[in-house]
């Protein structure tokens, strides 16, 4: 039967700031095509065109969101507020969303509510009391996983957990995320299934690559894409890439992202005298992206805690062998992937140098990898959220 | 008739331990993991003496004096025979007792458990002579069979095994070969003179070694009173059963829980019920029965997987780049002539560092074909390869002191 579902996003590929908003198209797209009646909520209005959903939007003063973007780590957090001791921003953002909802939820039917992550969650309790119909909770990430467990935002925790024990089901995308769920935040065991992202296969367009140039001249790239936030790790990275360079000086390191902690990293860089070998290029999206991917000798997510890891699909997908860190959702999943602690320095530099000298290794990788990535496509990951809908309604 | 041929392979890799980059030049040891994984040697040694070899010497002994037919053929790796001196004699003992029964053959293969015969000659008759050293030195005996490496068959090995004099050879009993024909016979290989062949009956070996515990198999449980009459039936339709298998079989790969040596102490009793059976050593075999007809196998059989070839252990990039870097060093090694470098080098030929770097069931992730001590087929490959630049690094220094010394003698 056709369900209706009213989902809560708070940002939608393109207009995204990092994998929420890609996994957020992704699910809605493959749940589409199932036959799902879905009607997508963004908090303000973005010129977005997207095909077999509704998108509506609910209007939040465009100050309020004039921020990073999704996510922000604890010294962001800290830092505001210490200076007021008002709630942050986000927060404010996200109960002026679910002001606005009661009044947007009046229009709706719907059989099921779909929120993705805190800033939605409020929103959603709303729209479950109102409408009278089951909540259902994703977990792409906690304030848990993004601050690394150092300072938790008070706030956003007590959002998260109010939000999570008012849900009928949460899924969380990786195991991993799952016990912290159950740990820090006591959802009852029982209303959890674990749901992997998936990967659009058109992501692995052949374009020509690029830093060419250094390629020409015989230098290996080791990739890092993402946030620069202290989830992802960075400075794990940066060590680990003084000692790949002491072992292989022809070695360029590619950072791609921004974040609160980029300052930092170039200062570490600096610091162990490596900054020669960095190149950051900003945020990228896109062709872009594909092309940094295709680009690079190997992609490190060298991340403290990372819920699943989709940007790890995406260089799979791509072609590019991939280390992750045994703290991420990906590594429980991908077998064809490189996998180290995310604290072993030295571990990650020695598989990192592996693959730069035994040119066997990423030819494996990339051939095992991109064969097994296929396996988690979003249509598979609609299916187990049908089941979850099939139990609610 | 048939005569029961039953062959196990002793063997224990030296697995190399966890060898980092940062490792290479400063340690010159690549398999001493004294750590609680299944990379210490001696710890998996231990549990498999333990939990395998003890009780089934044991029971195996009580057998041969219980039941006078009994006869058991036997084939060890030197890799595996070192390590029992060094670390357990007392296991030692216990083969030596089945031995000195003089109803259990000692057959021949490569001191290092390697597929040197596919790579170098030279080298893999280094290896045979090693081992034919060795099983002499610790049992008093010359071999007269020959079984290579992971049951690995060709042509081209009968040749050389009848040109040195072996009375049989080894090998998995694979229809692609055999065609209509049964492994329940004595053939003699092509091009061959003297030597015959003695194939391994997969089915009936496999219902040992692989279903014994599976309850979803229809047979399950398997008695020995049912397997006596699965032997049975062979009567007047083939001259020899041919049961080879891993030894670990019994308590290590089939449980003791699940009945298996309860089993083993039933199956001479139940074999021999019927008058026509009996048992033969695989020297036996050869002398009992004639040659039925010739086989031809072009390319490479081996008793593994459904392919039956070589592809667990060369079947993908990291495999095939591996094992070729170590030979590569053959000439090089052997010239500058250091003992121990030699010695770590043939270590590293073992077949097992390979089949862990086999990437072929790794997706699926069937635990069962695929017991590794590495957490994936790349983490053996990096150790593998970190551990063969050592070697090479140490070769590079001590062939340059030799160029020195030489340089200094005529300056």
């Amino acid at each position: 039967m056709a369900y209706k579902v009213l989902m809560l996003g708070w940002e939608l590929y393109p207009f995204n700031s990092g994998g929420l908003g890609e996994a957020c198209l992704g699910l809605a797209n493959a749940l589409s095509k199932k036959g799902i009646d879905l009607t997508f909520v963004l908090p303000r209005k973005v010129d977005i065109t997207v095909d077999g959903f509704r998108v509506v939007f609910a209007d939040v003063d465009e100050d309020i969101l004039k921020t990073l973007g999704a996510y922000t780590t604890s010294p962001l957090w800290s830092h505001i507020i210490n200076r007021d001791e008002l709630p942050p921003d986000f927060v404010r953002a996200a109960f002026k969303y679910a002001e606005k909802m009661k009044k947007l939820v009046k229009k709706q039917k719907a059989d099921i509510i779909h929120t993705h992550d805190w800033m939605t969650y409020p929103s959603g309790v709303m729209a479950k009391s109102y409408l009278k119909k089951p909540m259902v909770a994703h977990v792409h990430s906690t304030e848990y996983d993004r601050t690394g467990g150092y300072y938790p935002n008070p706030y956003v925790y007590k959002i998260e957990k109010e939000g999570l024990l008012s849900s009928d089901r949460v899924l969380p995308v990786g195991g991993f995320m799952k016990e912290i769920l159950v740990k820090n935040y006591g959802v009852d065991e029982q209303k959890i299934r674990v749901v992997y992202n998936g990967i659009n296969e058109d992501f692995g367009k052949r374009l020509p690559p690029a830093l060419t140039k250094f390629k020409e001249l015989g230098f290996k790239i080791v990739l890092f894409l993402g946030r620069i936030t202290l989830q992802k790790g960075p400075e794990y990275f940066v060590r680990a890439a003084k000692l790949v360079s002491a072992y292989n000086p022809k070695t360029l390191f590619v950072v791609a992202g921004s974040g609160d902690m980029d300052g930092y990293m170039m200062s570490e860089a600096a610091r162990l005298g490596v900054m020669d070998k960095f190149l950051f290029t900003g945020f990228l999206r896109g062709n872009e992206r594909n092309q940094i991917f295709q680009s690079a000798d190997i992609f490190v997510m060298p991340s403290v805690s990372e819920p699943f890891g989709i940007v790890a699909l995406e260089a799979a997908i791509s072609g590019t062998p991939v280390l992750v860190s045994k703290q991420s959702g990906v590594a429980e999943v991908m077998k064809n992937i490189l996998k180290a602690d995310f604290w072993d320095i030295e571990e990650m530099a020695n598989k990192i140098l592996a693959v730069l000298k035994f040119d066997a290794l990423p030819q494996d990788l990339k051939w095992e990898s991109g064969k097994e990535v296929r396996n988690f496509s979003w249509s598979r990951a609609a299916d187990e959220v049908i089941n979850v809908y099939d139990q609610l309604i | 008739m048939p005569s029961v041929c039953l062959y196990f392979q002793v063997h224990q890799p030296l697995r190399i331990k966890r060898f980092r980059v940062f490792d290479v030049g400063w340690d010159p040891e690549y398999f001493n993991d004294r750590s609680d994984t299944n990379l210490n040697n001696k710890k998996v040694l231990g549990k498999v003496a333990g939990k395998s070899y003890l009780p089934t010497n044991n029971l195996f002994l009580n057998l041969l004096k219980k039941y006078p037919e009994l006869k058991l053929s036997f084939s060890f790796s030197g890799i595996l025979l070192e390590q029992l001196e060094k670390d357990f004699p007392q296991v030692l003992d216990s083969f030596k007792k089945l031995v000195d029964t003089d109803r259990v053959e000692i057959l021949s293969e490569t001191y290092h458990h390697s597929l040197a015969f596919f790579y170098s000659k030279s080298e893999f008759e280094k290896q045979v002579d090693l081992h034919r050293a060795k099983v002499k030195e610790i049992f008093g005996v010359k071999p007269r069979v020959f079984r290579n490496t992971e049951l690995a068959y060709n042509n081209e090995l009968a040749t050389w095994a009848d040109s040195k004099g072996y009375q049989a050879i080894l090998a998995e009993g694979w229809d692609s070969f055999l065609g209509w024909r049964s492994p329940n016979f004595v053939y003699r290989p092509k091009n061959t003179n003297k030597i015959k062949i003695l194939l391994k009956n997969y089915k009936l070996s496999d219902d040992i070694a692989f279903r014994f515990s599976d309850k979803s198999w229809r047979s399950w449980p398997l008695t020995a009173d049912k397997f006596a009459h699965w032997v049975s039936a062979i009567n007047g339709n083939g001259h020899v059963v041919n049961l080879f298998m891993d030894y670990e079989t019994f308590g290590e790969h089939q449980w003791e829980a699940h009945g298996i040596f309860n089993f083993l102490s039933s199956l001479p009793r139940e074999i021999l019920k019927h008058p026509d059976n009996d048992f033969a050593t695989v020297s036996e075999v050869v002398q009992k029965y004639p040659a039925m007809d010739e086989v031809d196998v072009p390319s490479i059989v081996t008793w593994a997987d459904t392919e039956r070839d070589l592809s667990a252990w060369v079947g993908n990039a990291i495999q095939t780049s591996a094992i070729s870097f170590l030979y590569s060093l053959e000439d090089r090694i052997l010239k500058v002539g250091d003992a121990k470098l030699i010695d770590k080098w043939r270590k590293l030929q073992t077949s097992d560092h390979f089949y862990y770097m086999c990437t072929k069931w790794f997706s699926d992730g069937d635990v069962h074909k695929y017991f590794n001590p590495y957490e994936s087929p790349y983490d053996a490959f990096i150790s593998f390869m970190n551990a063969a630049n050592d070697l090479k690094l140490r070769l590079e220094k001590k062939s340059k002191g030799r160029i020195r010394k030489f340089d200094l003698r005529y300056a």
